[in-house]
């Protein structure tokens, strides 16, 4: 493993990773760590507002978005893990910076200066260019032969505002499958898990749920593989089938490849366990 | 879809508000006219077969000037913001936006909410991140549960959460969240707390 020194961070975990997905959380700052990345969480932020202040109420949801901008450090690029809190984060960062009136009532709130050019990054960019195999040990694929979906949920759809930023397709694959996993297709890999609809309506959200993970059994897949917290959480507790297969995050396949890690304090938080099927695949 | 909704599309001229459509472009900031009402939207999301009115249906109604019908349809609510169907769209109309603004104009005229469930569900975040500044999963099921006055669905979801550690007993806060209190004040939003 390279022993170069490491990339200083600011981080934003937002709620779902600090407060239920610990596991996410945990692996991520890991796998980073491992990588050459050290996250240092934003001392204090605040919730972005997720989608309920946006719904309900924009201005309260940009009060709260911009108090982050304003908390992070200015001489590091911010990285944020949830797909719904970046979107938030960009858009608003988006707007101040076109609009001046807000952005000088939000300079004389927080009496400093407002960073046209904090860079707002989302964990898969830290992937890109990267050769995973360069880090893993004895440059061994760790994840030989494991047959997964991607599933990115609704973070390959942006809102209109932000049309022309950076997509990700195909990261999960990439990475995944240079450390020796099979990526297998499915139609499901971008539809919305139905996030908060999860709480209020659970029956429609549990028949959207065994909708997806019956694809993924269809296609073979030992596993499927999330890059959110949220989506996470609704294949977990939503789903109802009794052939049901584990739903891991990215983060923690991506730390497992690279040996050495904490995973079983991860993977006992699942309600569909991994070990056996990744211990019968040889690959704890 | 089923055939009800086309009882439900008779025009009532009574109900139009010539103005609706301009204040709803206004306020979002989309040009919903330009809507070929060809159904990708619908088409692309997961939950238009629980909507009482297909995304496209929303907006022909706003165009109408439909103020009442479009304020109260279950459908605005029903939008998680996924963008699914603003990416589908070959107009490229931003429809979540517009069911945002939807959802804001109906509260802010004391509109019958189709789905109070959802509402609540809102609510109750809210009034979590107005305590703490964080979102408090556990306490947020559990007012949430308190208002539905249901203890009994979804038990079994809510047992093996927590035997999974999945929901933190205590929450995470911030360490002034006075500043966050202020946003709610600022915003005409301090009727929440407490509720």
């Amino acid at each position: 493993m390279p022993a170069s020194k490491k990339i200083d961070l600011s981080y934003f975990p937002g709620c779902s990773l600090s407060t239920s997905a610990h596991e996410n959380n945990l692996s991520l700052i890991e796998f980073s760590r491992k990588i050459g990345f050290n996250l240092i969480e934003i001392e204090d932020w605040n919730c972005c507002g997720s989608s309920s202040a946006h719904s309900i109420n924009p201005g309260l949801a940009m009060d709260l978005i911009a108090r982050n901008l304003f908390m992070a450090p200015s001489d590091r690029p911010l990285l944020v893990a949830c797909p719904n809190c970046i979107l938030r984060l960009r858009e608003t960062h988006q707007h101040l910076a076109n609009d001046e009136t807000k952005r000088r009532e939000y300079e004389n709130l927080w009496n400093r200066p407002f960073n046209r050019n904090l860079k707002i990054i989302h964990f898969f960019e830290i992937l890109e260019d990267i050769d995973l195999l360069t880090f893993s040990k004895n440059r061994l694929p760790g994840l030989q032969g494991l047959k997964f979906v991607p599933y990115y949920g609704c973070m390959l759809a942006r809102p209109f505002t932000l049309r022309h930023e950076k997509n990700y397709h195909d990261i999960m694959e990439k990475a995944l499958s240079s450390l020796g996993a099979i990526s297998l297709s499915w139609p499901y890999k971008s539809r919305c898990c139905g996030t908060f609809l999860s709480v209020a309506k659970p029956d429609i959200i549990t028949k959207v749920i065994n909708k997806l993970v019956q694809g993924a059994v269809e296609t073979g897949a030992e596993c499927i593989i999330t890059a959110c917290a949220m989506c996470h959480l609704n294949l977990e507790v939503r789903c109802t089938l009794k052939n049901s297969i584990p739903t891991i995050h990215f983060s923690e396949i991506l730390s497992l490849a690279l040996g050495e890690s904490e995973h079983h304090s991860w993977f006992q938080r699942h309600l569909v366990d991994p070990r056996p099927m990744l211990e019968a695949k040889g690959l704890i | 879809m089923t055939t009800k909704h086309f009882k439900d599309q008779i025009i009532d001229l009574d109900d139009l508000d010539s103005s609706f459509p301009k204040e709803v472009i206004q306020r979002s900031g989309v040009n919903l006219n330009t809507c070929l009402h060809c159904l990708s939207c619908a088409g692309g999301c997961e939950f238009s077969n629980n909507m009482d009115f297909l995304p496209n249906q929303m907006i022909r109604m706003v165009q109408l000037g439909l103020k009442n019908k479009a304020l109260s349809c279950s459908g605005i609510w029903f939008c998680v913001g996924c963008n699914t169907c603003s990416i589908q769209c070959p107009m490229g109309i931003d429809i979540s936006t517009i069911t945002d603004v939807l959802c804001q104009i109906a509260l802010e005229k004391g509109i019958v909410v189709a789905e109070p469930h959802i509402l609540k569900f809102h609510e109750e975040v809210l009034n979590s991140i107005k305590r703490y500044g964080r979102t408090h999963k556990l306490e947020i099921m559990f007012r949430y549960k308190l208002y539905k006055k249901d203890w009994f669905s979804d038990m079994g979801v809510g047992f093996k959460m927590l035997t999974k550690r999945k929901l933190d007993i205590l929450p995470s806060k911030i360490s002034e969240p006075e500043e966050i209190k202020k946003f709610f004040q600022k915003n005409r939003m301090d009727n929440y707390a407490g509720q």
